[in-house]
């Protein structure tokens, strides 16, 4: 037995030339990437890409490009492609941006627009930095619940406002794109990075967490959280809009009111 | 066939990231401290230094080995210069450790140039002290009244 579906009443038929995929304008665009190929060449250098790109476009899009189109041996990490997974942070035109949430139309397509690995990590491949020493230091923050106590047999009950108190920092996708755009990291990776202490402020301002103490006697380090020198590189790079160097003066401020 | 694959160039095959051992101590929240308190302090104490000297009385025109002579007279303008040379020294050496340690990568290099900037700051500190309390106006053929 079969029946036929009537058509669903979304549908609008489109009279071509009105609307649709042929009216996205079209560009031309230079992108200058940094590669660096350990099997072939010592050193990194600039290679340029003459690509014909869509209004809708993003950077990623123009890196996929090249990939499938141009030179299949350009190397760069994507998962999600949607702004959530935290995999494609790299440096546009000199600022730490995801390349899945850079429109091309906003950025200066009369000039190169060019394409580096984040700075601050040891550089594997292109666009592929080892993201080893940015975990070391998240892990090292303990970025999960530690409760004291026997384990409630039900849920952990936590206010409207108790949870306000730490949601700007759960936002976090650990992208590096703060961590690696902080000079201090930068001078030698030592310092624990924008991106450890906000994760760290996630779980000492949760009013569930009963290690915050702990986590505040590690970022209390020489290494920690007195090493951040407020230039809000961090907070203009974060693709979520968090507002970290806030975050880390919130961890600077409860670590002084734990000791005097 | 067998095809002998060269060695990979980038030398970073399985590194170790290792940070420095772990500070037990507060210094750095203390220095941290130090910073903002002494800055603070030092805008009340510089604009008073520069109100007193520059612009109250006859101002600039008054400026003279006598009028420093008089002022250290004063215990209370020896307390005050003693603080401003203390925590403008201390302050300024405090921002310029903090530079150094963001700036220079090897432990020799820090090491050196804090070396340094220490001993200056102790050899400048200790000879304002020693000048502010020694401080003697009679010096020889001086026409100042009180010698």
């Amino acid at each position: 037995m079969s029946t036929e579906l009537p058509e669903p009443p979304s549908k609008i038929e489109l009279k071509a030339g009105v609307g649709g995929g042929g009216e996205i304008p079209t560009f031309n665009i230079t992108l200058r990437v940094r590669r660096y190929l350990p099997e072939t060449t010592a050193e990194a250098y600039w290679e340029d890409f003459k690509l014909t790109m869509y209004g809708t476009d993003r950077v990623l899009d123009a890196l996929h490009k090249v990939k499938w189109d141009h030179d299949g041996s350009l190397s760069f990490r994507r998962s999600c492609a949607h702004g959530i997974c935290g995999s494609d942070a790299m440096r546009i035109n000199g600022r730490n941006r995801l390349a899945c949430k850079t429109l091309l139309k906003d950025l200066d397509t009369s000039k190169p627009i060019t394409v580096e690995a984040i700075k601050g990590l040891p550089l594997e491949k292109d666009l592929i930095v080892d993201m080893e020493p940015f975990f070391q230091s998240y892990r090292e923050i303990m970025p999960f619940l530690i409760s004291k106590g026997h384990e409630p047999t039900k849920e952990r009950y936590q206010s409207v406002e108790d949870r306000e108190r730490f949601d700007d920092t759960t936002k976090c996708i650990l992208c590096a794109a703060c961590t690696s755009s902080c000079p201090v990291f930068w001078t030698d990776g030592q310092y624990f990075g924008p991106a450890a202490i906000v994760n760290a402020h996630r779980f000492i301002f949760d009013s569930r967490d009963d290690a915050g103490d702990m986590r505040l006697e590690i970022l209390n380090d020489k290494e920690g959280v007195w090493r951040c020198r407020t230039t809000f590189n961090c907070t203009e790079a974060c693709p979520r809009g968090i507002q970290v160097t806030k975050a880390i003066a919130e961890v600077k401020q409860a670590i002084l009111s734990r000791t005097v | 066939m067998s095809v002998t694959i060269p060695a990979p160039r980038s030398q970073r095959i399985d590194p170790k990231y290792k940070r420095g051992p772990k500070s037990r101590s507060s210094f750095e929240m203390l220095a941290w401290l130090f910073m903002r308190l002494s800055g603070v302090a030092l805008i009340v104490l510089i604009f008073g230094h520069l109100i007193s000297n520059l612009i109250v009385g006859d101002g600039i025109n008054a400026i003279s080995f006598g009028f420093v002579a008089g002022k250290w007279a004063d215990p209370i303008w020896q307390f005050w210069d003693l603080a401003m040379l203390w925590l403008a020294m201390l302050h300024g050496t405090n921002g310029v450790r903090t530079i150094i340690n963001d700036y220079a990568e090897k432990h020799s290099t820090r090491a050196w140039l804090k070396g340094i900037l220490y001993v200056a700051t102790i050899f400048i500190v200790v000879l304002g002290t020693l000048v502010i309390f020694t401080f003697d106006p009679c010096v020889a053929g001086s026409t100042l009244p009180q010698c």
